[in-house]
């Protein structure tokens, strides 16, 4: 098959999947088999594109405004390229392992609309390929629209009060920053420059002032609601009612991350490093960086509430991307293509683990997770081997994100930002450690230790995909070099 | 085959097949030889705009009883008028299609037949609105599509109704007088009902259209300097600006949709504002000329406010709406700002901007209508509180509203964005920022007002009383929404006709107008 047809398959089998989810209803086995085997061939179809990455493929599918006299038109279309690839492959193999633990998960809580539940899942996924292979910011929006839509229904899953609050705050701010900010942004864009393509070295150098490229690329940044950069945060921890499989792979892959991916890819594709660099358009957007990851992980710490806890690690964590693509330096921009993969691997481990929890001793608050170790033995030690990926300590992969990011800084001679990434470190420690230390070394509170005999571990569904997960995190600490030279290849023009 | 004919079929056809209703009596019938009528219509605009759109000048004309313009009636078809009939035929037909269902319960069978004549007589004042090139004929098929929409109205069916029919009524009419004193006055200084010669006129000296005999003060002032003059552009422009339902003046609006029979609303939510949009470009663009209106006048001045006032105003008066319809309707308000932001403009962007959206919003609003009538049938209540849980009883109905509450938000792969788009690039060409905000951030209230709805009847139980049984609409019924509010989405990908046939509709009003 062309690369060209591969792309397009690629966004249009989960859509198909999505279909057919529902056509299968009535038959959840047959439903179940549906979503892994098209996860498996997505997840095929994206390692055979990692081939062709360096041809850059590029695919039209239909302009959507018509050419005028003096303007290109504006397309949907696809393009092939290192950063697409890479988060694409990270969110198509962490699919399946989440429908897996999904599958797990909602039968084991016995959760309602199951079959609405998967087929959103599906057309979210869909949307993340398109944002992942937009070949332009019209298509980028597009798919970003439909992934906000899309996901409406997961967070609200539950369909309580508190959860249709949620969704409502969980729309307005993501969709409310990305009408009024990122639709301006990409229409300002447009007025500037004439395209709206993504293409190496920018498309804004030479057709904008300092002041404004800086204002510019504020409407990108504030626009992009699902980078949760404060203060449009509120919506992260607010979703984190929805199931947690949702919150695994939505909340900590694919929504944030087309947020952060958005950014960086506007950062690199449409302004350029080289006129972030020298135009200093970007230094604010350091220290609102800067200082969201600080103020994040501050929260976190007070979050007694686990899930809470960790949605609060999501938007600091979201920030160290944000700051790598406001460094505007190479070390900056792989540190932060790196920190979407390895943030994603430790994350979704945090989160598969704090599902797993919730199932097997039903507990949410990490004051009530004294002793719990010793009853689910892997459980926590997947835990800890999240935790130590998303503080970026080796010999896990999050230590090469944070030591790329931590270059950037000095590249850029910001010295206070690295000092806020290393207080930062400190504070990831302070909130994530604590909870496995207590998992395996405290006792078990009186009254209810009698759970330790009857109960074990979750179900082998949500247990299995969490120990592929935690050990993803260990195997990209020893194979970080193909990313890096996958990267490389972005920052060299 | 000879095409020649079509303009004056356009507007005969509707116009004879309005008494014979009467003579047919019966429902069945009546309603069979409508719709038939109606998608006659539809084919007839249809092959005339291919006909315009192939023809060298790009615009027809046809004498009337071969008389002579501007001595005689000139019926004359540009693309922009071409595509408004398209629009007004095509909702036409697919609400007369599925009227008799959607009549069922609103209006008594025996007064049917009286019902398909008004609606008949009601598009023939639309068509002939759109065909013709002469001022006065445009003053006479306002009243006859005003006086039958008042008709239409009052046959709603609680007593509301009336009330609003007569508000629609007395705003209406003094529309209709300023517009008549406005032609009037036209009259008096150029002495020419004809528009393409009103406009040439208009620039000449008033030595030049009076003659040497005349007794002048100032013969070399041009007659589009006069007082007269600006008076008559005055009276027209408020005229139209009541018939269009402009902020402020759009009080009869809410009340004639949410109380008119739902086929009523249906129409005349795609077509009635619509075409009064057309008569204003007519007027300011054609007739007057952008450098009069704009440069002279400063209608920019009064018309850019007014829009982004109607904009964010109505759009927030919509999400505080209980009843469905007023939802729609306030909503309805709010887009007609962004047409006359398009048209406020005056550059080719915009004025290509305000036509798309003339187009898309039409096709929209008519299907969002006709998803009510849906709702209607299966039930009495209108309001956000008695659809919820619809999404589970009637699936295929509420999916076609939230196709066409996107629409209205203007999500992308939907016309809405379309026509967005090219409104707030209009706006960004000439630095105007905060008109592209506030236009975004009119979106925004879109979104809350949309989603009431949407989170009632996808995501909210119904009371213990309601039954959890899927009902779909009727076939037909639900068809017609679709296809509807289906263009809502080919349009939203497919846009070589609405917006390459809205750049030329556009070139051609500039271009002949300055």
């Amino acid at each position: 098959m062309s690369p060209q047809s591969l792309v397009l398959a690629a966004v249009v089998m989960p859509l198909v999947t999505a279909v057919l989810v529902a056509a299968c209803g009535r038959r959840p086995n047959l439903r179940e088999t549906v979503t892994l085997v098209s996860g498996g061939l997505l997840l095929g179809v994206v390692c055979l594109l990692v081939g062709s990455v360096d041809a850059r493929p590029e695919v039209n599918v239909i302009d959507v405004i018509p050419g005028s006299f003096d303007r290109p038109a504006i397309s949907i279309g696809f393009h092939v390229e290192p950063l697409g690839v890479l988060f694409a492959l990270v969110a198509s193999g962490l699919w399946i392992v989440t429908s897996v633990y999904a599958i797990g998960y909602m039968r084991g809580h016995g959760e309602q609309n199951q079959t609405r539940f998967f087929a959103c899942f599906a057309v979210a996924i869909a949307a993340v390929m398109g944002i992942a292979f937009s070949r332009n910011l019209l298509t980028l929006f597009l798919f970003y629209e439909v992934l906000t839509l899309s996901t409406y229904p997961l967070v609200t899953h539950h369909g309580t009060e508190a959860a249709k609050r949620a969704g409502r705050t969980y729309l307005g701010i993501l969709m409310g920053t990305s009408v009024v900010g990122l639709l301006l942004a990409i229409l300002w864009t447009w007025q500037l420059a004439g395209t709206l393509e993504f293409r190496v070295g920018g498309i804004l150098d030479g057709h904008v002032e300092p002041v404004t490229a800086g204002v510019l690329l504020a409407l990108f940044a504030f626009g992009t609601g699902k980078a949760a950069l404060m203060p449009l945060h509120r919506w992260l921890p607010a979703a984190m009612v929805a199931p947690t499989p949702v919150s695994a792979l939505l909340h900590a892959v694919a929504v944030v991350k087309a947020g952060v991916f958005t950014i960086l890819k506007v950062g690199v594709y449409i302004f350029g490093t080289d006129l972030l660099s020298s135009s200093g358009a970007s230094v604010w957007l350091m220290y609102v960086a800067g200082a969201s990851l600080l103020t994040a992980s501050l929260i976190a710490l007070t979050r007694d509430n686990l899930k809470e806890r960790l949605a609060y690690s999501t938007i600091s964590q979201l920030a160290y991307i944000v700051l790598g693509v406001a460094l505007a330096t190479r070390s900056g921009v792989i540190g932060s293509g790196m920190h979407i993969v390895m943030h994603a691997f430790g994350k979704i481990t945090l989160f598969f683990c704090a599902g797993a929890i919730l199932i097997a001793a039903h507990k949410t608050r990490v004051s009530e997770l004294d002793g719990l170790g010793r009853r689910m033995p892997w459980t926590f030690a997947a835990f800890s081997v999240g935790a130590l990926s998303v503080i970026g300590l080796p010999p896990v992969g999050g230590s090469w994100s944070k030591w790329f990011l931590a270059l950037g800084t000095v590249e850029a001679g910001q010295w206070p930002l690295l000092g806020a990434l290393m207080i930062s470190s400190l504070l990831n420690i302070a909130y994530l450690v604590p909870i496995p230390l207590r998992a395996f070394f405290r006792d078990a509170p009186p009254g209810v230790g009698g759970d330790e005999e009857t109960g074990g571990e979750a179900p082998v569904a949500c247990v299995v995909p969490l120990c592929l997960t935690a050990s993803g995190c260990v195997v990209l600490f020893f194979c970080a070099d193909p990313i890096y030279q996958f990267l490389l290849s972005v920052t060299v023009n | 085959m000879n095409w020649q004919q079509l303009p004056i079929l356009q507007v005969i056809l509707p116009l004879l097949a309005a008494p014979c209703c009467l003579l047919l009596r019966r429902s069945r019938w009546a309603w069979g030889f409508a719709s038939l009528v109606g998608c006659l219509a539809f084919l007839i605009a249809a092959k005339q705009l291919h006909v315009i759109h192939n023809s060298p000048a790009g615009a027809i004309s046809y004498q009337l009883g071969d008389w002579v313009a501007p001595f005689g009636i000139e019926y004359r078809l540009d693309r922009l008028s071409g595509l408004v009939l398209v629009v007004v035929t095509a909702i036409a037909a697919v609400a007369l299609s599925v009227s008799r269902r959607l009549l069922k319960g609103e209006v008594p069978e025996e007064r049917h037949h009286l019902f398909f004549a008004i609606f008949l007589l009601c598009l023939t004042g639309l068509s002939g609105i759109v065909s013709t090139g002469d001022l006065f004929n445009v003053f006479v098929f306002l009243e006859i599509a005003s006086l039958s929409s008042y008709v239409l109205i009052s046959m709603g069916r609680d007593r509301r109704a009336l009330l609003a029919a007569f508000q629609y009524l007395v705003m209406g009419t003094i529309g209709s007088t300023f517009l008549l004193i406005g032609i009037g006055l036209a009259y008096m200084m150029t002495g020419t009902l004809n528009m393409a010669d009103l406009a040439e006129r208009l620039t000449m000296t008033l030595g030049s259209v009076y003659g040497e005999g005349a007794s002048l003060e100032n013969p070399a002032l041009p007659v589009n300097q006069t007082r007269t003059i600006l008076a008559a552009f005055g009276f027209l422009t408020v005229g139209l600006a009541l018939k269009l339902a402009l902020f402020p003046l759009h009080a009869w609006l809410p009340n004639a949709y949410a109380t008119a029979p739902t086929v009523v609303s249906t129409f005349l939510a795609g077509t009635s504002t619509k075409v009064a949009y057309y008569v204003l470009l007519r007027i300011i663009f054609t007739i007057f000329g952008l450098t009069f209106a704009f440069q002279q006048v400063g209608l920019q001045y009064l018309l850019t406010p007014l829009a982004v006032t109607a904009i964010l105003v109505a759009s927030a008066i919509a999400a505080y709406q209980a009843d469905l319809r007023r939802l729609l309707a306030y909503s309805s308000v709010a887009q007609i700002g962004y047409l006359v932001l398009g048209l406020s403009f005056a550059t080719h962007a915009g004025v290509t901007a305000g036509i798309v959206h003339l187009f898309n919003h039409a096709l929209m609003k008519s299907g969002l209508f006709l998803v009510v009538g849906c709702i209607a049938t299966r039930q009495s209540g209108l309001t956000l509180e008695s659809i919820r849980g619809l999404g589970r009883r009637m699936p295929l109905t509420m999916a076609a509203f939230v196709v066409g509450g996107l629409g209205l938000i203007g999500v992308p792969m939907t016309s809405g964005f379309v026509s967005k788009w090219l409104l707030v690039s209009a706006a960004l060409e000439h630095d105007r920022w905060l008109v592209a905000v506030l236009v975004l951030v009119g979106s925004l209230l879109a979104i809350v007002y949309v989603w009431r709805v949407i989170e009632a009847a996808y995501f909210q139980s119904p009371d213990e009383t309601g039954s959890d049984e899927v009902g779909e609409a009727p076939v037909g019924l639900l068809l017609a929404a679709w296809v509807l509010l289906g263009a809502t989405l080919v349009l939203g990908v497919y846009t070589d006709l609405t917006v390459g046939l809205a750049r030329e509709a556009a070139t051609t009003l500039l271009g002949g107008g300055s």
